[in-house]
């Protein structure tokens, strides 16, 4: 039996390669959640059979109340919802190794190599728990999702931290002084707080990724303190999941990990100096299904603002009433729209629409000049032209839907509010641009209302 | 100092492995994909364990230990539960 058992853990290490693997398409998407269910069912098992596991009673008790909380986390919670989820997930992931850490630190007083590991699990773990939480408040909006700066606040950050590293190097040199502990792990668990304050809620995509990867790398950290290799290889893959998503965030921004986390981008411009009202185009719902209906190429660029109004169930039924008369319509997926990568795409794929009319920024592009209507719902810093032509904008060098290359510009919106950068948009301005100026999915609604009309009279 | 040694490669083969799997994942499914790593990170579950069913563990141990597998088994349910539950949304044209 000892024998068998690092074998099981060899399988679960296997099954989290494939579970990864597997999701390169749709189409092998679930094996892939299968593989990586039976992984961790090994990896269970594995655990439980160990000789040193004698005491089964709590850890019942434990699995039942865990599941007893996770289902329902995982059935009732709305798609809209899915980023305060991940938060929320990460919060508890990374409290279970921080704790884990703080229990194998009292047990016996650590090797100083061990220490390193614990250490690190512990801070990571510590610092992601408040950090995943202050992240949910925003996002559930508990907590105001506008940046909250002060005068130097980046250099609190800073010491917060570097204070809470000084203690964990202590620790590691001396480990026997364990009165150092409960402070680095307050500093780790205030430092997480401070990390978000500074944060908006646009910037999110980024930071859940980035909160994905340390609580990942928490798990690996803990795997050296526990000679475990299946944690080691668990964390890592997370890890770096969480890494390179965070990455594929900042490039869709043009912007590096130090601006979005000491940047405090989103912060309400308070000089509104460029008042001048300049005029806009606008129509009503019936213009707009008319319009709509006679192009043979629409492309839907959907942001974050869908996802608030509900609006992916009538643009639906928006796309199948065109689609019934021919017209090609595509959504242009940009990689930052939403409050987590690939936010809208779960979102559309929930309102049923199918996933190969889901395109990417890169691909979607270079259609736009043969598109007859873009249609901009609920998007805003990702469709603005001034990140291509002005130099000056905080957007600049961001990659954009390139949307004021169709030949007609809608933009559903509900007033001339600038977006959540805080920017004005010129595309919003355009001679081929025009407002529908409403709540998205009610607008939606009624352009549907005026296309089936026009289908029973024809 | 050898086991250390032998970890550390072993964390660098994986979480270069890592960066190859991801890359490859479909920005179609970045969403689920978060929420199946979630779920991976669960695997915290496996230290809770240890901790909670060791013999003669401390109370102080035991309490975290029971705290820990509770949050990582909340971890697992839903972000295996969810995963699927979104993967089940996404479909081609004309499928079923």
């Amino acid at each position: 039996m000892e024998i068998l058992l690092p074998l099981l853990y060899l399988l679960a290490a296997a099954g989290f390669i494939l579970a990864l693997k597997w999701m390169s398409s749709p189409a092998t998407a679930r094996r892939g959640v299968l593989a990586g269910e039976l992984g961790m069912l090994l990896a269970v098992v594995g655990t439980l059979l160990r000789f040193e596991v004698v005491e089964y009673q709590w850890i019942l008790i434990a699995f039942f109340i865990g599941a007893a909380i996770g289902t329902p986390l995982a059935y009732l919670m709305p798609m809209t919802a899915v980023p305060q989820r991940t938060a929320i997930s990460h919060a508890f992931g990374a409290l279970a190794s921080a704790l884990i850490g703080t229990a194998e630190f009292y047990r016996h007083t650590p090797e100083q190599i061990t220490m390193a590991a614990l250490a690190l699990e512990i801070m990571l773990g510590f610092l992601t728990f408040t950090a995943s939480l202050m992240a949910f408040g925003k996002l559930q909006e508990i907590l105001p999702t506008r940046p909250m700066t002060y005068r130097g606040q980046n250099i609190v950050n800073l010491l917060v931290f570097a204070a809470a590293a000084v203690l964990g190097i202590l620790l590691i040199v001396s480990p026997e002084q364990r009165w150092m502990f409960p402070f680095f792990a307050g500093l780790s668990l205030l430092f997480g707080v401070l990390l978000i304050v500074p944060i908006g809620g646009a910037d999110m995509p980024t930071v859940i990724a980035l909160l994905n990867s340390y609580a990942g790398l928490s798990a690996s950290a803990m795997g050296f303190a526990l000679d475990n290799k299946l944690l080691i290889v668990a964390g890592a893959l997370d890890g770096s999941s969480g890494f390179i998503l965070a990455v594929i965030m900042c490039k869709a921004m043009n912007r590096s990990f130090s601006n979005v986390l000491f940047g405090a981008f989103g912060q309400l411009q308070t000089s509104t100096a460029k008042t001048t009202e300049r005029p806009v185009r606008s129509a009503v719902a019936e213009e707009a299904a008319y319009l709509l209906e006679s192009a043979r190429n629409v492309i839907v660029i959907p942001g974050y603002g869908m996802a608030v109004a509900q609006a992916q169930h009538k643009l639906r039924e928006l796309a199948d009433a065109l689609g019934k008369r021919g017209v090609n319509v595509r959504f242009a997926i940009h990689p930052v729209a939403g409050r987590m990568p690939g936010h809208m795409n779960v979102l559309l794929a929930e309102a049923d629409v199918p996933y190969d009319k889901l395109v990417e920024m890169d691909e979607i592009n270079p259609e736009f000049p043969m598109a007859d209507v873009a249609l901009v719902i609920g998007a805003n810093d990702v469709v603005n032209p001034a990140a291509k032509n002005d130099p000056t904008s905080p957007i600049a060098g961001m990659p954009i839907l390139n949307a004021y290359q169709a030949r007609t510009v809608m933009v559903i919106k509900r007033s001339m509010n600038p977006g959540f950068a805080g920017i004005d948009n010129d595309l919003y301005y355009m001679e081929n641009t025009l407002m529908l100026f409403g709540d998205a999915k009610v607008f939606v609604g009624e352009i549907v209302k005026h296309l089936s009309a026009s289908a029973k009279a024809a | 100092m050898k086991e250390y040694e032998s970890a550390l490669w072993i964390f660098m083969l994986a979480a270069f492995l890592g960066f190859q799997l991801i890359r490859g994942v479909s920005p179609l499914l970045h969403t689920p994909l978060m929420s199946l790593t979630n779920a991976i990170s669960a695997i915290a579950v496996v230290g809770a364990i240890l901790i909670t069913g060791e013999k003669d563990a401390p109370p102080f141990s035991k309490i975290l230990g029971f705290i820990a597998v509770v949050a990582s088994t909340i971890n697992l349910v839903s972000g295996y539960l969810i995963t699927d539950r979104m993967l089940k949304m996404f479909k081609k044209r004309g499928g079923n």
